[in-house]
């Protein structure tokens, strides 16, 4: 008799803990812990977060961010994908393209944040140049492992029944390769929300950054509140996203299979 | 393979692609690209010396301060989180939204309530850096094998011994890579906390030189973020070689069959 009872528990902890949290919040304003001018309680910014909702300005905002954020992150993984094939299945480029690859790929992306703003002034593509350099190597690494985990004995078979180049990538190392891509963008998706939207925030390209630095120097400090949560909601819906795409997309393969029966 | 052709692996794009920048800028005058020359010209000149002293030293102190806070705190609640199964479901969606949130939208945040001052600096840091600590300690504490674990209670290893023989090593892995996206998460907040506000630091300096149309100063303060960054990642290999070296060769040996 226990068992029907069990399963709602973690959801429901889960639940008293938003609560926990929304009341702590509403609470340390309220007692004065806090100066209700630097954090107003929580029911004053959800208020303006679902008012902001009506808004035709807010959802501009957000349209700019997004539209960042996928074209960045379009561009960045198709051209990973292409390079990471070409350099994945050439032992010599591997090697010759590894100190580059390992020299680059450190640099914070917005270290060419006054390069973005000199070449391309307060435009998208200001925002592109963040976003693709930032996720381009996290797609890049991810095919370069893929690459390299193909089966010999399958990539050797294939080469005996004298698969062409193309149909070999087509169909022996695309396949091993898929989980690692998925993963590449999944993790390339968090990161370009994350330049998207501090291309706004500090080089003032239109979108939600540029919104919750505007809030801030003008002292609509609920407002800001408000956007921070925005932007918090759009990063667990593109992480809900990637999560169902890479469901979908894998769904033959075995560590999603697995998931599904346990 | 020799180690002459190793060196000539590593050495040779970089030292091709050089080559192509400096004859390409040979004869013209672009105004946004320098010639590698002046370029290395200028990275002695302005970084060696007073301004590394003030804007490189204290930007790579907050920067070292703030990752070693989060990975502390990351690992120590990770490890807290992961095992007591009821706090686990009370703050999983909590935190899980916390790491959906851009850390930089942080920035503003923090200058409120902390002020414009190193600790608001060092908080952005910390507050962008633990969650991928955190997180990966709290799955990496869960996935302890149930053999492992059990064997363990059966000699009766519990309380700080568990932790330490049993726990923390099987996590390890998880941990270490939790703190390979933290590290580069510091540093991008680190310059941006210093973009954002401030009046010195390595994010300002680079700043003020794009706004003052320094061009190749700029782009040299470029080449130091690079710089510390390929040293940062580096430092971090060594470090995770030392610390996961029982786990490599393990990996190595399965593979191998």
């Amino acid at each position: 008799m226990k068992t029907p009872q069990r399963l709602p528990v973690g959801p429901l902890l889960g639940l008293a803990g938003i609560v926990g949290f929304l009341l702590t919040w509403e609470l340390i304003p309220r007692l004065g812990l806090v100066n209700p001018a630097f954090l107003p309680p929580a029911s004053e910014v959800l208020g303006i977060f679902f008012s902001n909702l009506a808004l035709g300005a807010f959802w501009a905002a957000v349209g700019h961010t997004m539209t960042g954020w996928a074209l960045g992150l379009a561009i960045s993984a198709s051209a990973a994908v292409v390079l990471g094939l070409i350099i994945g299945s050439s032992t010599f480029l591997r090697r010759a393209t590894n100190s580059t690859i390992e020299f680059l790929r450190p640099i914070p992306s917005v270290a060419l944040i006054p390069l973005a703003v000199l070449l391309f002034g307060f435009n998208l593509e200001s925002t592109l140049l963040l976003v693709v350099y930032a996720s381009f190597w996290q797609v890049l690494i991810q095919m370069l492992y893929g690459v390299a985990d193909v089966d010999p004995v399958a990539s050797n078979t294939a080469r005996s029944f004298r698969l062409s180049r193309f149909d070999r990538i087509r169909y022996v190392v695309w396949p091993t390769t898929l989980p690692y891509l998925m993963t590449g963008i999944r993790l390339a998706a968090a990161v370009a929300l994350i330049l998207a939207v501090t291309a706004g925030l500090i080089i003032g390209t239109p979108g939600l950054g540029n919104e919750i630095a505007l809030a801030q120097s003008g002292g609509a400090v609920g407002q800001m509140y408000a956007l921070v949560l925005t932007t918090g909601v759009l990063g667990i819906l593109i992480n809900l996203g990637m999560r169902f795409i890479e469901r979908r997309t894998l769904s033959w393969h075995s560590s999603v299979r697995g998931e599904v029966v346990v | 393979m020799t180690l002459l052709k190793k060196f000539a692996y590593l050495i040779g794009l970089p030292a091709l692609l050089i080559a192509i920048w400096w004859v390409s800028t040979l004869g013209t005058t672009n105004f946004f690209v320098p010639k590698p020359g002046v370029l290395a010209d200028k990275l002695v000149t302005v970084w060696v010396g007073d301004r590394f002293v003030q804007d490189v030293v204290p930007s790579v102190t907050r920067l070292i301060i703030g990752v070693l806070l989060a990975i502390l705190l990351g690992t120590v609640a990770g490890v807290l989180i992961g095992t007591t199964r009821w706090l686990r479901s009370l703050l999983e969606p909590m935190l899980e939204f916390f790491r959906a949130i851009p850390p930089p939208v942080l920035i503003p945040v923090l200058m409120l309530l902390i002020g414009i001052n190193d600790q608001m600096k060092v908080a952005v840091i910390v507050s962008g850096c633990i969650w991928p600590v955190l997180l990966n300690t709290i799955e990496g504490v869960r996935a302890v094998d149930g053999t492992l674990s059990d064997s363990a209670k059966t000699f009766r290893i519990d309380g700080f011994n568990r932790l330490r023989y049993l726990v923390l090593p099987s996590a390890s892995p998880q941990i270490m890579a939790g703190i390979r996206q933290c590290l580069s998460i510091g540093l991008i907040l680190m310059v941006i906390s210093e973009m954002f506000a401030s009046s010195e630091g390595l994010g300002f300096t680079i700043v003020q030189f794009q706004r003052s149309f320094a061009i190749p100063e700029m782009w040299s303060g470029i080449v130091v973020l690079g710089l510390i960054g390929v040293t940062m990642s580096f430092l971090f290999q060594w470090t995770e070689r030392r610390i996961l070296g029982w786990y490599h060769g393990l990996r190595e040996v399965e593979h191998a069959e």
